[in-house]
């Protein structure tokens, strides 16, 4: 079983420092950003992702606004908000890595990708940002324009399957 | 498939992951109006073409988006090791 979900609108950060604006903007956003390359943290609604080194995606809500530009006014970084540019897939059930596993060439077994890891890798003809939150809960963050493409190519990869 | 190993995710990953991004360790002339055409003309397009290892560029463009550097068996297509941008090539 495998279900597909595209998920409500949400906040999107992309945040760009060294050591002191990771420090600086967990404390203002509430959790602190992972270090460990790979890796994602949640907290309450928030959620910090290591896309790579220096770089995490920040994730909230709809209409958050953690008070992360004050408080990294004075250290050199980039903070941009790319909430519009793209859409969330979420992929639930113990098919899900199967049928991820159509389009994209990582090794999705538990023990290669745990819970909590997240990597920008593709499916398909595209690049996406996969995260596995929990052993068979995904979420996909796809370029909007993509989002169509990425959502039929995991409907017909799960054509066929035991269950469908 | 090649397997590449990239040293900022510290994971193997797999090649259509990534781009080859030229020759490394080509070091741009800090003054270019200063240099003649001949060492201009080296330095953007007289490469090697050797037999055996070489060190690459590569980028990690689905992944991490970072570049590194990566020594490559020109007769295997084996990578040996990847190191960090801004290493000096291992021995």
């Amino acid at each position: 079983m495998v279900e597909i979900m595209v998920l409500p609108p949400a906040r999107r950060m992309v945040l760009w420092g060294d050591t002191a604006v990771a420090d600086r903007a967990g404390a203002a956003f509430g959790l602190a950003l992972p270090h460990q390359p790979c890796r994602a943290v949640e907290a309450g609604t928030r959620a910090a992702l290591w896309l790579g080194p220096g770089e995490w995606l920040l994730l909230g809500p709809d209409g958050d606004d953690p008070p992360l530009a004050p408080a990294l006014a004075d250290l050199p970084h980039s903070l941009v908000e790319i909430s519009d540019g793209f859409a969330a897939l979420a992929l639930h059930g113990p098919g899900a890595a199967r049928a991820l596993s159509a389009g994209c060439p990582l090794d999705l077994h538990e023990a290669a990708f745990p819970v909590g890891m997240v990597t920008r890798t593709v499916l398909g003809r595209i690049g996406i940002t996969l995260w596995r939150r929990a052993a068979a809960e995904w979420r996909l963050e796809v370029p909007r324009s993509h989002a169509a493409y990425a959502e039929d190519f995991l409907a017909e990869a799960t054509r066929g399957m035991p269950g469908f | 498939m090649l397997i590449i190993r990239c040293p900022y995710c510290e994971a193997n990953r797999p090649e259509p992951e990534f781009r080859h991004a030229g020759a490394a360790h080509i070091v741009r002339p800090l003054d270019p109006s200063a240099t003649t055409d001949a060492e201009w003309a080296e330095f953007l397009y007289h490469r090697d073409n050797p037999r055996g290892t070489v060190a690459e560029r590569w980028r990690h463009i689905h992944g991490c988006g970072r570049f590194f550097n990566a020594l490559r068996d020109t007769v295997s297509d084996r990578i040996l090791s990847t190191y960090p941008a801004g290493q000096g090539r291992p021995e």
